[in-house]
């Protein structure tokens, strides 16, 4: 466990002690802010955050394999992973231990949006729940991006490569969902297909959640994403990490 | 304290390492020589448990790799030959690090720093960051890191490479000065460096151990200085 907390302690440190940190939560919060206004936030005339959180899916896509990127491939083309399994730390602890830094990293940019939820509060009565559930959902989509992520991380040393890759592989997981793709599927091919893919896409989960309806089916959907993903990273890093 | 048992691994077609065994025992040094790519490293990477064996295994301080990797990597201070280390890390932070993955905390933790850093010369570049450091500096945090535990087993990957004349000499002391204590193997291809710290020496070429001596003895038997056995040796036994 000690292990763990040295590896996380670590990472969450050098997102901070490199731009990272500052160029990823400064166009994060633009952006998010950006969009839910230009999407007609005071069009709406509703106190609720909805317009905020529709976003989260599409600004994920690019902005989570970008701090993921770095995770495992920055580590193994400059050789510190050779330092990092030598020392006393199991290769579960050492995924973890990033993916979770990771995840707090993102967990932090989250929470940076709060002036969101204090504009919406002064301008009317929102659902508070529903605020909640909201950032309940972005952070396990959040999760589910990262532990993308952080797979493709394992696969190649070259950080544009793993971030090509996760943009390509989150990109299908939430355009899959997509209106306009499903309804394209349906024209040829049977329903328990199109509701398949539709079930296997971040859209609908993130949607239910968002609207505040926590379903076992959503929440189990995330984490066993999660950790599907995080396995298949150990795997790969196992396989990989020395060549 | 090390013992490895026909030690086999594979790199594709490449035969990296052929059956090497061997042991080394407390207060020994061992100068684990060879030509470029002769599996050197290689070894010292699946004694620290970085790279699984193809076949056969070893046990370092009674436990073994396969088994009890992380047993071994407690008991082990490893020296790799590029140096890895965090580069936008100051080397204060950088040895905390270590610390804390090895569990030294308080008071325990304090020694540990107290005794390394003078010890390896590296007060100066303390709040530097690893990445400004100069290449000798560098190795010095290298072998900080490695002995801040105080390990039993000591595996350095060429340690003396890149140091001036000066810092060769101190990082020779400084394994002097640990050997009778600790069993350390040390990869190299100075052989002035063998005759300066080793009391035994292993020659490796192509994956299989050509010779397994101490450097005086090989010099009688050849009555020729170590440049030329080791010339000998590697190219009469590969060709």
């Amino acid at each position: 466990m000690n292990s763990f907390w040295a590896v996380f302690k670590r990472e969450v440190k050098s997102y901070f002690t490199t731009p990272v940190a500052y160029v990823f939560l400064v166009v994060f919060l633009f952006f998010s802010g950006y969009l839910t206004f230009k999407q007609g936030f005071f069009e709406i005339r509703q106190a609720d955050m909805y317009a905020f959180f529709t976003n989260m899916p599409l600004l994920f896509v690019f902005l989570v394999p970008a701090t993921a990127m770095r995770l495992w491939a920055e580590e193994r083309r400059v050789g510190s992973i050779e330092l990092l399994l030598t020392l006393p730390i199991t290769a579960s602890q050492a995924v973890l231990g990033k993916f979770c830094a990771a995840w707090f990293f993102l967990a932090i940019a989250l929470a940076l949006t709060f002036p969101m939820v204090i504009t919406v509060s002064y301008l009317g009565d929102p659902d508070v729940g529903l605020i909640i559930t909201g950032y309940l959902g972005s952070l396990l989509m959040a999760g589910g991006f990262l532990a993308v992520g952080c797979f493709f991380s394992a696969v190649s040393k070259n950080q544009v490569i793993s971030f090509v890759l996760s943009v390509v592989a989150c990109g299908v997981l939430v355009f899959a969902g997509m209106p306009t793709t499903l309804n394209y599927l349906s024209t040829f091919s049977p329903a328990g297909l199109v509701a398949a893919v539709e079930n296997m896409s971040f859209q609908g989960h993130f949607e239910s959640i968002q609207k505040g309806v926590l379903k076992f089916e959503d929440l189990s959907y995330f984490v066993l994403l999660i950790i599907a993903w995080v396995t298949a990273g150990m795997i790969i890093l196992e396989e990989r990490k020395a060549s | 304290m090390i013992s490895v048992r026909e030690l086999r691994r594979n790199f594709g077609a490449i035969v990296a390492v052929d059956g090497v065994s061997f042991d080394v025992e407390k207060g020994q040094v061992l100068g684990f020589l060879g030509p470029n790519g002769a599996g050197k490293s290689t070894v010292m990477r699946i004694l620290t448990c970085f790279l699984a064996p193809d076949s056969g295994t070893a046990t370092i301080c009674g436990y073994d790799i396969l088994k009890k990797p992380i047993q071994v990597r407690r008991s082990l201070g490893y020296l790799a030959e590029n140096v890895p280390a965090y580069d936008e890390m100051t080397v204060g932070g950088f040895l905390n690090f270590v610390c804390d993955v090895r569990q030294l905390f308080g008071k325990k933790r304090k020694q540990a720093l107290d005794r390394i850093v003078p010890m390896c010369s590296i007060e100066s570049v303390y709040h530097q960051t690893i990445e400004t450091l100069s290449k000798g500096y560098r190795r010095r945090v290298g072998l900080a890191q490695a002995l801040i535990h105080d390990p039993e087993v000591l595996i350095l990957d060429e340690p003396t490479d890149g140091l001036d004349p000066n810092q060769k000499h101190e990082v020779r002391g400084l394994i002097n000065k640990m050997a009778k204590d600790k069993c350390i193997i040390v990869s190299t291809h100075i052989l002035e460096e063998v005759e300066a710290v080793c009391s035994r020496m292993i020659i490796i070429s192509r994956g299989r151990i050509l010779v397994d001596s101490t450097p005086e003895k090989l010099k009688q038997e050849h009555r020729c200085s170590l440049d030329e056995v080791f010339r000998k040796i590697t190219k009469s036994k590969v060709a």
